[in-house]
């Protein structure tokens, strides 16, 4: 489990690292936390010719609240760093809370926020937050930058609009409305982790109606699902268990495609989804009422 | 009389060095001009080698050599048995078929050695592996058990008629009787899934020869140093002393470590020798689950006959056990299920057969709970389905079959791995269960909480299983125990440690003996160098035979050491006592002489002896059991299950257990905590899963879940019970397996009540959320 051959690069300014990217095109791979993309190179299953480790740039790692509400994460901010800002976890506590969940605080001390996103692993938890959440990303070559909604961004598994020559530099969150409560629901076979299926929820209320009900699943797909039924339902209506479980059922059966794997059957998973929908679905509107 | 050491908690004499990482693992040596080795391994499951080409190759800049079976010309031979037949047992069929070290013409499982790249660094060889051709003309992959032996199945070793590796029955009593007796006759079939060893480290092994001294150094994460020595020193042609191995600290062993005659040591020793450069193998993760040994999977048929009562008349199993391509290690795993299945109870009659089944599948060797586990799980299982159908408590037809402490010594009729009739040496059975019963408060907890928790919609449920242990087998081990000029004492064995604590508590019993501080006892362990004598760490042995060896070494030297006092102190031997390091006078403290001036004088350098003067403050000492020492216990489990996801948790396990004398209590307390994670770990985490062509998808620890301690229930709740074993002098019995045996019968059976759910039975010792999804919908539709 050694890699094989690859050059290896540690720029320490974002104008160098994208010249470099450009030079390399093709052959070069960028190297964020390092927390997917090496074991896949210990496995040979990625055989990047080089690496531009980013590591070194300090100018990419930061969380900045912005004028609007919004908060602008650098590519290489460390998952930790997320999870225990105060910013975040006063303004953004679902953002806390789903990184909490990712794999362990070792791999969470080392992971990088932005890195997730651009990896795009279909089992990964920050590139459905992004996606639920309606972040923007900042790409950046040596042509200049360009903005992209995250959910335009992830095109298929591990699969980005992210060109070789380009990087992902900021991931900005816009502010959440008033009454919106958040929930995070997952089953994996251990704590720490891939989940067999998992749903973050993101409802608005208003009075005792939903004014917006947002779910998107992942680890059931080839990638982030933003499910449709749920905001089709339930917005402008009093949210009754029932109706909540008819949507959880209909999620369920059809919105997502989970496979059968080594740990679950299709059949199982499509039911754990059904559960986590209508968890998600009734915590966050028990939150959004708080 | 001074204070003993034995049945203390002392802490652990190595554990400071272990934590600033002071000490030396395998892959800790590292020699000038060391050489590293990969090797290729075969992708295909079953098939002819057409084309092997190592060209490409070899032609890497820092590739040094390349070995295919061919290269190694007339020094390529099938290694020897490791464990010989069960020729004690009379009627028996086995067809030796020893491991090859490296695939020749034929391969039979993925994971299979074909060649050996030796090159400047491991990135190096690891990058030569992609360029070697292997091309194989595929034959069918043999993979279920049953129909692996029906005709028409591929023929994995082709000179056989087909892939039956042995056939073993015994019976005790008649079957046919207690079915003629029984008003019952209750029959499943049961699986018994597979599992990694899963040692934090890998295997290793570093060979360096020294062409002056003609003397080979050898390093390896070996079990069993002095029967791995004697290989290499046997398929080279070299004396058994000019092969020294070494290991002294491994990182956890479970059984797979046992095994020798292996690429490993068979290949490594002889490159090093040819290219006189030291060589290094260390495995990573991914070979260790292709290319290490793992157990359990087997297919059970078993039936039990009863009286209306619950009265065991007896029982019927017939195992298909898988050994996969190669039976090096004889019949030691399905010998263990045979004697473990009646376990703890009374069983007039019982039939048992083994069918050992080659397959496509990495070779078969001990993982802790070795063949117990299968016998325990299939009897526990039996046990709660007759109850099921005779309506009665689970716990209730246990106590009416339980063995009780009168009938023992029991024997049992059956033959087990020591080729030995089993005997069950002694223990309170019902006293186990009934404690594990009033700990956990079975009864409270039957008749108040779970209607009260059923009543609030909770999945909440108990089981109560038992387990025997059969421990410290034969044949022998052995100690030499020497007191130094400074006083301080070494103990010499070349026994293997992987985490058991050897080094303290094998110095606590010689301690007791001569009264010395256990830190100033040094154990040497793992170094033919230094001891020859001994076979090796499995079977729950270590503490007892090497245990009994050193206390019987330890004795020799006291007597030796008092002799000599009483001749410097001119004070019969019986009025002197040994405490702090000093032979002194029982009623006068001040008159006394130091065992470092006792070691001094016992070795004189000018002068003359008496005939017969044995010189030095030390002493040998041998120990062989007749049989084996039972140690037993009860498992107790609550387990909540949320039915939407089939998520279950556990809330509470309580063990009680008997090994006899806890030389110390901590250190099995640590062995059993780390035997029921793993017993955890193999009832609803692990699983090592071969697709329909014979490949490992589960083969790193993404899709092989480990359990983790946050896994764990938050604490285990451990009842000692200690009857010392009659078998030996400290009356110590094993516990390294004990934790493992029972707990995926007791998960089943709180699964199984938790959840309540009308014929809903699991009858396998494996269980993942998705599968009880599966049994709940099957038996909810039912």
């Amino acid at each position: 489990m050694k890699p094989a051959p690859f050059d290896y690069y540690a720029p320490t300014t974002v104008a160098e690292a994208v010249e470099k990217l450009a030079e390399l095109g093709y052959a070069g791979k960028v190297l964020a936390g390092g927390q997917s993309l090496i074991p896949a190179m210990n496995f040979r299953m990625a055989r990047p010719g080089a690496l531009v480790d980013l590591g070194k740039i300090k100018e990419l790692a930061y969380i900045k609240p912005q004028a609007d509400g919004s908060v602008a994460i650098g590519t290489m901010t460390r998952d930790t760093a997320v999870e225990e800002d105060e910013f975040i976890r006063k303004n953004f506590p679902i953002v806390a809370e789903t990184v909490s969940y990712i794999a362990h605080k070792q791999i969470r001390n080392r992971g990088s926020f932005g890195g997730a996103i651009a990896h795009a692993d279909p089992a990964a938890q920050i590139p459905a937050l992004a996606v639920l959440l309606d972040a923007k990303l900042k790409v950046l070559s040596t042509d200049g930058e360009r903005w992209e909604d995250a959910v335009d961004f992830i095109i298929g598994p591990f699969m980005t609009t992210l060109e070789p020559q380009e990087l992902l530099a900021e991931v900005v969150i816009p502010p959440l409305p008033a009454n919106c409560g958040c929930s995070y629901q997952q089953v994996s076979r251990q704590k720490g982790g891939y989940a067999q299926a998992a749903a973050i929820a993101k409802v608005v209320m208003d009075g005792d109606k939903v004014k917006d009900a947002q779910v998107v699943l992942f680890s059931v797909g080839e990638t982030p699902i933003r499910t449709e039924q749920p905001n089709k339902v339930l917005a402008g209506m009093v949210p009754s268990t029932e109706l909540i479980e008819s949507v959880a059922e209909y999620v369920g059966a059809n919105e997502c495609d989970p496979g059968t794997d080594l740990h679950g059957t299709e059949e199982y998973r499509r039911n754990l989804v059904k559960v986590l929908v209508r968890r998600a679905l009734l915590d966050a509107i028990e939150r959004a009422k708080k | 009389m001074a204070e003993k050491n034995v049945q203390k908690s002392l802490k652990r004499n190595e554990d400071p060095r272990l934590l600033v990482g002071k000490t030396t693992f395998i892959d800790d040596i590292d020699l000038p001009g060391m050489l590293h080795v990969a090797i290729k391994r075969s992708d295909y499951s079953h098939g002819r080698i057409v084309k092997l080409d190592v060209e490409e190759a070899r032609k890497l800049p820092g590739v040094v050599a390349i070995y295919t079976a061919e290269d190694l010309g007339d020094y390529w031979r099938p290694g020897p048995l490791q464990v010989p037949p069960p020729t004690a047992i009379k009627g028996s069929v086995f067809h030796a078929r020893p491991l090859e070290c490296i695939a020749k013409n034929k391969v039979r499982f993925s994971g299979e050695p074909v060649a050996v790249v030796v090159a400047e660094s491991r990135y190096i060889a690891e990058d030569a592996l992609d360029h070697i051709i292997l091309d194989v003309e595929t034959l069918d992959y043999v993979g279920d058990l049953e129909k692996a032996i029906e005709p028409g199945a591929a023929l994995i070793h082709e000179d056989l008629d087909s892939n039956l590796a042995a056939d073993v029955v015994q019976e005790v009593g008649s079957w046919e009787k207690a079915v003629a007796e029984a008003d019952l006759v209750v029959k499943r079939r049961l699986e018994v899934n597979r599992v990694a060893g899963g040692a934090m480290e890998n295997r290793g092994f570093v060979a360096q020869w020294d062409e002056n001294l003609q003397v080979l150094n050898c390093w390896a994460t070996t079990q069993g140093p002095i029967p791995m020595r004697n290989s290499i020193a046997n398929y080279l042609g070299l004396m058994e002393n000019q092969v020294r191995l070494m290991n002294p600290a491994i990182g956890g062993g479970f059984g797979p470590k046992i095994m020798s005659s292996q690429i490993d040591d068979v290949v490594i020793p002889w490159i090093a020798i040819k290219l006189k450069r030291p060589v290094k193998w260390f495995e990573d993760r991914r070979e260790n689950f292709l290319g290490t040994t793992s157990e359990r999977d087997q297919v059970h048929y078993a039936e039990i006959a009863l009286k209306k009562d619950g009265t065991i008349l007896g029982v019927k199993d017939v195992m298909y056990h898988n050994t996969g391509a190669y039976n090096p290690y004889g019949m030691t795993v399905p010998l263990n299920t045979q004697t473990h299945t009646v376990s703890n109870y009374r069983v007039p009659n019982f039939f048992t057969e083994i069918k050992m089944v080659f397959t496509n599948q990495m070779v078969v060797t001990p993982v802790r709970g070795a063949g117990r586990s299968q016998g325990v799980f299939v009897m526990e299982r039996l046990l709660d389905a007759a109850a099921k159908e005779l309506g009665m408590d689970v716990v209730e037809i246990r106590r009416k079959n339980i063995l009780s402490p009168e009938e023992f010594p029991l024997r049992t009729g059956v033959i087990g791995q020591d080729f030995v009739e089993g005997v069950l040496d002694n223990g309170n059975y019902p006293a186990a269960l009934e404690k594990t019963v009033e700990t956990i408060g079975y009864e409270k907890f039957k008749s108040e909480i779970q209607p009260k928790l059923r009543a609030e919609g909770k999945n909440v449920g108990i089981g109560i299983c038992m387990f025997t242990e059969g421990t410290a087998v034969g044949p022998y081990e052995g100690a030499k125990v020497m007191v130094g000029v400074t006083g301080k004492v070494t103990v010499f064995t070349a026994y293997s440690n992987q985490g058991q604590g050897h080094y303290t508590t094998f110095a606590q019993v010689a301690a007791d003996q001569l009264g010395v501080n256990v830190k100033d006892i040094n154990v040497v362990i793992g170094d033919t160098g230094q001891w020859q004598w001994g076979v090796g760490a499995f079977a729950s042995r270590g503490m007892t035979l090497v245990g009994t060896a050193i206390h019987n070494a330890s004795l020799k030297v006291r007597q030796k050491a008092l002799g000599l006092a009483s001749k410097v102190l001119n004070t019969p031997e019986d009025e002197l006592e040994m405490q702090d390091g000093v032979v002194r006078v029982a009623d006068m403290p001040e008159k006394f002489v130091t065992l470092g001036e006792l070691a001094q004088r016992s070795n004189p350098t000018r002068g003359t002896v008496e005939e017969g003067m044995e010189p030095g403050l030390e002493a040998a000492s041998y120990y062989g059991p007749p049989h084996g020492a039972t140690g037993y216990g009860c498992l107790g489990m609550i387990i909540s299950v949320d039915a939407e996801t089939a998520k279950p948790k556990i809330e509470r396990l309580v063990m009680t257990d008997d090994c006899g004398t806890p030389v110390n209590p901590m250190i099995v307390d640590g062995q059993l905590h780390g035997g029921l994670q793993m017993g955890i770990g193999e009832a609803f985490y692990e699983n090592l899963v071969y697709d329909d062509y014979g490949q490992l998808l589960s083969a790193s620890f993404m899709d092989y879940l480990f359990p983790q301690a946050s896994d764990m229930p938050d604490k285990f709740e451990i009842n000692h019970m200690v009857t010392p074993s009659p078998l030996n002098p400290l009356g110590i019995k094993g516990v390294g397996e004990a934790g493992v045996i029972a707990t995926p019968a007791c998960f089943m059976q709180a699964l199984e009540d938790a959840l309540n759910i009308k014929g809903m039975e699991i009858v396998e010792s494996s269980i993942s959320p998705s599968k009880l999804y599966h049994y709940m919908e099957k038996a909810k539709s039912a």
